[in-house]
């Protein structure tokens, strides 16, 4: 009966399945193969070669890409820092008013992410909101603030902090109470719990909380068009210009590959190690 | 008995806003003892081993081990730990990581740290390819161990139990429990159990301490508190028993309602100091109570019919339903079995080297 049930179930299944293998995999499979063809075609019927993965080192984009990766990495390792006091307290110490706090954040998602990080534009920006105040009140000016690296990492920093957040502290959540109690009962000083038991216990968290970041932050785009101005091109914007201003589809393709290559390792690399099954509530 | 105590309670009060949780509490923890606390639950017994451990201030008192005073110690400055009734074992750590844990916390090398985890699960009847094991792979009785095991590497001066057999079932409940026996013999640290089960206290303790909201009612060995238990509240937590009112008379003897009481009782009693008009409560256990043969008489009787017959494995237990309503419990053992029909007419007695007097307050 059990075998039966599995087999309709697969069945019924298939449809859905299908549909959706081909509405993720097509589009991936056409930049696949555009990112082996020669410069500047708009077909597929092309001899193959590998000239645009030669550009992507030859015309510098690797540089792009450094500034993408490593823009991400400081932004998902701060991220991690701000999050982790903050998801412990929701998960452990804050109560009721833990609800208040994810639906404040939870809040931020609703509006587009332009339009929060155009409002942090005319904040921030000369003649802006607080240069505006400093001014008039005490002749103080705030400039340079905008257009460079760390205000785009701050962006990142600002957009990200949810998927963080929530990761990190349903992580947390995780961890037994009495395994940390036990742990001090038999002599572990505070930050010796904190090694030993939290963030191994919450690694989960930590690592679908990080993964998300990173991902989503090596992937942006807004932060550094709109905060830094683009004093630093990151990787997506040349991916951009590749397929638009550039009408050069095969390089952008291949450019689009490099990046869904590195960062599909990592997540299948992240994912293998940790027990995903845990964190959704079902028992091991 | 040993002498000096270990730990030393003095008026201690735990209160959570307005609830007081332990009421001026007063203990001496003796060395090398195997001390159990029983009690109902909710009667405060898990607060207590909280104090002790260090999990938890007390509101007002002191608590000492040995001549130092560490009620404002944090759990992880005692020289103390707890076997948790959770077990709280690591779950990410292997079998061998977990006894460690204390090991690798004190800065002990790896290379002795294993050897002392092997030379636990040893001593606790582990074979030793378990140190390469997950918890989850391990039963619940071996999970049991491995939390002993933790705790012994600690080398603690006293070891706290939490209830930790409460989860298993019988017979390994059973096997376990003279295994920890065993190992405080072995060990000759100082164990303290807290337990809501009588049966478990009274295998495994030198003294027994029973507890009734937040206060300890007897501390003592098991026989006494069998037998001579201080007030109704033990006598009725320590098993099954039969409780009479008694009023003395002007003359200072004793009456109950529905007893007969022969008169040389009240010669033969030792212990007949009760002033006039005293009351109290005269207290049988059920396997004192005889079934009497016509002719026999004991120094109190009653009579009443055989109201149930309940099989208790090693003994039979009967109610017995008296004239004036009350309800009289009888075991037997198998061998010794009463052959009365239910509803049957019976006399039933005991003698009162087998009573016990508790004075009212």
């Amino acid at each position: 009966m059990e075998r039966l049930d599995n087999k309709l179930g697969t069945l019924t299944s298939l449809p859905m399945v299908l549909l959706l293998a081909v509405s993720f995999l097509a589009p991936l499979v056409v930049v696949a193969v555009f990112s082996i063809m020669p410069p500047k075609v708009f077909s597929i019927m092309n001899v193959p070669d590998f000239s645009a993965y030669a550009d992507f080192f030859q015309q510098g984009y690797y540089k792009s890409l450094l500034w993408s990766v490593a823009m991400a990495f400081i932004s998902t390792v701060i991220l991690f820092l701000i999050c982790w006091p903050l998801a412990f307290g929701m998960a452990k110490v804050f109560g009721k008013f833990t609800l208040v706090l994810t639906i404040a954040v939870a809040m931020t998602l609703i509006v587009s992410e332009n339009i929060r990080l155009f409002g942090w534009v005319l904040t921030l920006m000369k003649g802006g909101l607080i240069d505006g105040y400093l001014r008039t009140w005490w002749g103080l000016r705030l400039e340079g603030v905008l257009y460079n690296g760390p205000i785009i990492v701050f962006g990142l920093i600002y957009v990200y902090f949810p998927f963080m957040l929530f990761p990190l502290a349903q992580g947390i959540a995780m961890i037994p109470e009495d395994a940390r109690q036990a742990a001090e009962d038999l002599g572990a000083s505070p930050f010796r719990i904190l090694w030993e038991i939290d963030l191994p216990l919450a690694s989960p968290g930590i690592v679908v909380g990080s993964l998300l970041s990173f991902v989503l932050a090596a992937g942006a785009l807004a932060e550094s068009k709109l905060l830094g101005g683009q004093a630093i091109i990151v990787f997506t914007d040349e991916v951009e210009t590749a397929f638009t201003y550039g009408q050069n589809w095969p390089l952008g393709s291949a450019l689009a590959m490099i990046l869904i290559l590195i960062i599909g390792i990592l997540a299948f690399f992240s994912i293998s190690k940790i027990d995903l099954d845990s964190m959704m509530g079902r028992r091991r | 008995m040993p002498t000096t105590p270990i730990l030393y309670l003095k008026d201690v009060v735990k209160r959570f806003d307005d609830f007081t949780a332990l009421d001026n509490i007063n203990l001496e923890i003796f060395e090398g003892e195997f001390l159990t606390i029983v009690g109902p639950s909710g009667s405060g017994k898990t607060t207590l081993i909280r104090l002790m451990v260090g999990m938890d201030e007390p509101t007002e008192g002191t608590i000492w081990l040995r001549n130092e005073r560490i009620d404002q110690t944090p759990a992880n400055k005692r020289p103390t730990c707890m076997v948790f009734q959770s077990l709280a074992l690591f779950p990410h750590r292997s079998v061998g990581q977990n006894i460690e844990f204390p090991l690798k916390i004190k800065g002990v090398s790896p290379k002795v740290r294993s050897k002392r985890a092997l030379e636990l699960l040893e001593l606790l009847h582990l074979p030793k390819s378990f140190y390469n094991k997950r918890i989850s792979q391990c039963s619940g009785g071996e999970q049991q161990r491995i939390a002993l095991a933790r705790a012994l590497a600690f080398d603690p001066e006293i070891i706290f139990f939490d209830e930790p057999l409460s989860a298993l079932d019988y017979r390994l409940r059973k096997t376990l429990e003279k295994e920890l026996v065993d190992l405080h013999e072995r060990t000759g640290k100082t164990f303290v159990y807290i337990t809501h089960s009588l049966e478990e206290a009274m295998v495994m303790s030198d003294r027994i301490a029973i507890m009734n909201s937040g206060k300890f009612e007897q501390i003592d060995v098991a026989e006494v508190i069998y037998s001579k238990p201080v007030s109704r509240f033990v006598a009725s937590f320590m098993g099954e028993v039969n409780m009479f009112d008694f009023k003395c008379d002007s003359k200072g003897d004793i009456k109950i309602d529905g007893v007969e009481i022969r008169s040389s009782v009240l010669t033969k009693d030792k212990q007949k100091k009760y002033s006039k008009k005293a009351k109290g409560t005269l207290m049988v256990r059920p396997e004192f109570v005889r079934f009497n043969k016509a002719k026999e008489t004991n120094d109190f009787q009653i009579r009443g019919y055989l109201r149930a017959e309940y099989e208790l494995g090693s003994r039979i237990q009967y109610e017995v339903d008296t004239l004036d309503d009350s309800r009289v419990i009888i075991e037997k053992l198998r061998e010794d079995r009463f052959k009365g029909k239910l509803g049957a007419t019976v006399v039933i007695g005991w003698d009162i080297k087998h009573t016990h007097f508790i004075p009212n307050d």
